[in-house]
């Protein structure tokens, strides 16, 4: 597998999410974009790990787990806040200000 | 063993010390315990004095008379400045101990009896030893901030000696008056110092004096300004000329206070202080001339006061700073033996006047207290007649009366006799001298004439205390009287301490302090005068005493007065000098009101009300606030915001890092 390409596909999958993160409004969706986020760092550690030795693909797993973890919670918060407000649209949710 | 006398220099400021720690102590513990509270306070002045005395016998033992050192420990090592906690004991300070400790004993032998029913009684003592203690502290020192050191400590004593009933207003306010106006000389004395050190590099007087001669021209700015930065420390001290306003309202301490502090030993350290750096003053002819000046024009000024004070005690306090003046002429003139001559006899007549005077208070004061009457126990037309109910103090009294007037052959004849012969030698070489020669002479007819005032008034004619109070006057227990009896031996026989050739005398006093007014004496000889001369103004100075003392005898008619609350008001040039000159009234309108004014219109209403409170303290509290609420303005709450700013935020770290 090349290096190059695979590089590539992570650094765009990451822009991806930080964009959705940045422009989109639905709590799922920015959930959705995190996890991509997670995932293309995923991606350039295998990568990595084939030039760097294994460490790379144990962190993988690491941050797998942190990723399933993270879900359960994130989820969960989602779910209450959806339970509280009939909405998912952050822009709506905005009580903490100065 | 002179040696093992002189280490124990040490004890003579040391045990008034102690005696100050154990009746501090006890006034805060068992207030009650006056029979140990006199045997303290007593005692430790009779081992000061006792040890002194040990000292300077030793001392004088020594040839040479050169000043022995005893350094204790460092004191302030800063940089090039290395000041020694350090005791000198010369020729000049053995005077002085013994003067301060004989004195202060008798004082405070008479404070026994005359404070005895007061409910401060230990507080006093603490405080009379506290301040003996800076006193020998001043004399000793040897160096200025030694000196220093008693010079402030002296004050404080004062402070508190004099408001020592402070529930009275008048008195805590006599107190302040007098704190305040010595830190304005006490300003002086230290500019003085600051530039001692700087042209000289040290504040030791042995290596002051000695480098003095090297490192300023005779005459020059820089010296000049010195021993006028010196004499303003002396003018507040001693009571000169612009300063002097504090002495008189300094009586409303207790009497013997009066006695010990402000006429016998605290006052008359401006005296000692320009005796002790003759040599600088001798370097400044302009300088000199300014302290015989103003020594001779406050003699003068406060004679007239004293002549309309109805104050005992104020015609008494007039009396010293007038007498300050002449040490002041006399110091200043280059006569030092003669300043310090007069110093000592001064202190032995006007402790006697002062105690004298305590002893007729006490007498007032009990007799109105027994009759619950509530006239002035101070005022002279309450008094009259005394002289039956109190012979041991009138008769001492008179003793130190035609001393302080200068007949011979009491001690202050001579003395004064002798400032005022070394004045009018001076005006030989300088003009300006037989002006202050010639005020010194007006001085003293006027001493004459108030001290007769005050015998006439007090102890002769009827007498106007009021029926029922005449019975209870009496004279003073023996520890009162004792003091009196032995103060008015030193007065009749201190003038044998300096006699003049002119009467066969060996001018002891002044070969004793020759090692140390020796560098003075060659930088600005003494003029001889002839024999005939001599004799006129001997003579002179006499006529002219008795001219005063017959003169209040002949005019005044202690008869015609009548008491203090039926007298009618003072007019015309009586009321002027009733009045003191409205100096006091002078001052307050020219430098206490403008002064206060500034502090309450501009210092607090403006400055701390408006910049410290107003833009310092609330300003900085709502620039605090304008802050938080520009910050707060970054917390919108929707989190799409602070991701962009994290972005934005994380990107820049990046490329900060990258570059």
């Amino acid at each position: 597998m090349l290096l190059g390409p695979a590089l590539l596909v992570s650094a765009v999958l990451f822009a991806l999410g930080v964009a959705g993160v940045l422009l989109r409004r639905n709590a799922i969706v920015i959930f959705m974009c995190v996890e991509l986020m997670l995932n293309a760092v995923n991606l350039t550690f295998v990568a990595l790990a084939q030039r760097l030795g294994v460490a790379g693909q144990v962190f993988v797993f690491f941050v797998m787990a942190v990723a399933a973890a993270e879900a359960a919670v994130g989820l969960a918060i989602i779910l209450a806040i959806y339970r509280h407000r009939q909405t998912l649209n952050l822009q709506n949710i905005n009580l903490l200000k100065g | 063993m002179p040696g093992s006398l002189l280490d124990a220099l040490w004890l003579v400021p040391a045990l008034p010390l102690a005696g100050f720690v154990l009746n501090g102590a006890l006034a805060l513990t068992r207030p009650g315990a006056k029979r140990a509270v006199s045997l303290i306070g007593v005692g430790v002045l009779l081992l000061a004095f006792a040890a002194a005395a040990g000292a300077v016998v030793a001392f004088a033992r020594l040839p040479g008379g050169e000043p022995v050192v005893q350094r204790y420990w460092e004191w302030l090592p800063v940089g090039d400045l290395q000041v020694h906690f350090a005791l000198q004991l010369d020729r000049l300070s053995a005077v002085m101990i013994l003067v301060v400790t004989g004195v202060g004993a008798l004082i405070h032998l008479f404070s026994v009896g005359y404070m005895h029913d007061d409910p401060g009684y230990a507080r006093y003592f603490a405080y009379l030893n506290l301040f003996v203690f800076f006193m020998l502290m001043l004399v000793l020192g040897a160096s200025f901030p030694v000196m220093f050191v008693g010079w402030e400590g002296v004050g404080l004593c004062s402070y508190l000696l004099i408001g020592f009933w402070f529930n009275e207003q008048i008195n805590a306010d006599a107190g302040k008056k007098a704190f305040i106006v010595n830190r304005i000389g006490d300003v002086g004395f230290l500019v003085a110092m600051f530039l001692l050190f700087r042209a000289t590099g040290s504040l030791d007087f042995g290596d002051v004096f000695s480098r003095a001669a090297g490192t300023f021209p005779p005459g020059g700015a820089l010296i000049t300004a010195i021993t006028l930065f010196l004499f303003l420390g002396c003018t507040g001290k001693s009571a000169q000329i612009p300063l002097y306003t504090w002495l008189p309202d300094a009586m409303q301490g207790p009497t013997p206070v009066s006695a010990l502090i402000h006429a016998a030993t605290m006052v008359t350290a401006g005296v000692y202080l320009v005796a002790r750096c003759g040599v600088l003053f001798a370097l400044a002819p302009v300088a000199s001339a300014v302290v015989a000046g103003v020594g001779a024009l406050t003699a003068l000024f406060a004679a007239t006061i004293a002549l309309k004070q109805w104050d005992i005690k104020r015609v008494l306090a007039y009396s010293t700073i007038s007498q300050l003046g002449y040490m002041f002429l006399g110091v200043g003139t280059g006569a030092h033996a003669a300043g310090i001559f007069h110093l000592a006899t001064h202190s032995f007549f006007k402790a006697l006047l002062f105690l004298g005077a305590g002893s007729v208070i006490h007498a007032m004061h009990h007799a109105y207290h027994a009759t619950h009457a509530h006239d002035d126990a101070q005022d002279m037309r309450n008094m009259g007649g005394l002289r039956h109910q109190l012979p041991w103090t009138a008769s001492l009294m008179w003793i130190a009366t035609l001393a302080i007037s200068g007949l011979p052959p009491l001690a202050g004849f001579f003395s004064k006799d002798e400032i005022l012969s070394a004045a009018f030698a001076q005006g030989a070489v300088r003009p300006i001298w037989y002006a202050f020669w010639a005020m010194g002479i007006a001085a003293a007819l006027l001493t004459a004439f108030y001290m007769t005032r005050l015998m006439l008034y007090t102890f002769h004619g009827a007498n106007r205390t009021g029926e029922g109070a005449r019975a209870h006057l009496h004279e003073a227990p023996w520890v009162m009287t004792g003091p009196l009896v032995a103060l008015g031996g030193l007065t009749l026989a201190g003038g044998a301490l300096n006699v003049s050739p002119l009467f066969g005398g060996g001018t002891w006093l002044h070969r004793w302090l020759e090692p140390v007014t020796a560098a003075a004496d060659r930088l600005q000889p003494a003029v001889e005068l002839s024999r005939a001369t001599e004799w006129a103004l001997v003579l002179g100075a006499v006529a002219v005493a008795a001219l005063g003392i017959v003169g209040a005898l002949r005019l005044l008619k202690p008869e015609a007065l009548v008491p203090a609350r039926l007298a009618p008001p003072e007019t015309g040039l009586g009321r002027v000098l009733w009045k003191k000159w409205y100096v006091d009234e002078l001052y307050d309108a020219v430098l206490v009101r403008p002064v206060m004014w500034l502090s309450r219109e501009v210092l607090w209403k403006v400055v701390d009300a408006r910049l410290v409170d107003g833009l310092l303290v609330n300003g900085s509290a709502v620039a605090s606030r304008a802050l938080g609420w520009v910050g707060s303005r970054l917390q919108t709450g929707e989190v799409g915001f602070y991701v962009v700013l994290f972005v934005i935020g994380v990107l820049a770290v990046l490329g900060a890092a990258v570059r």
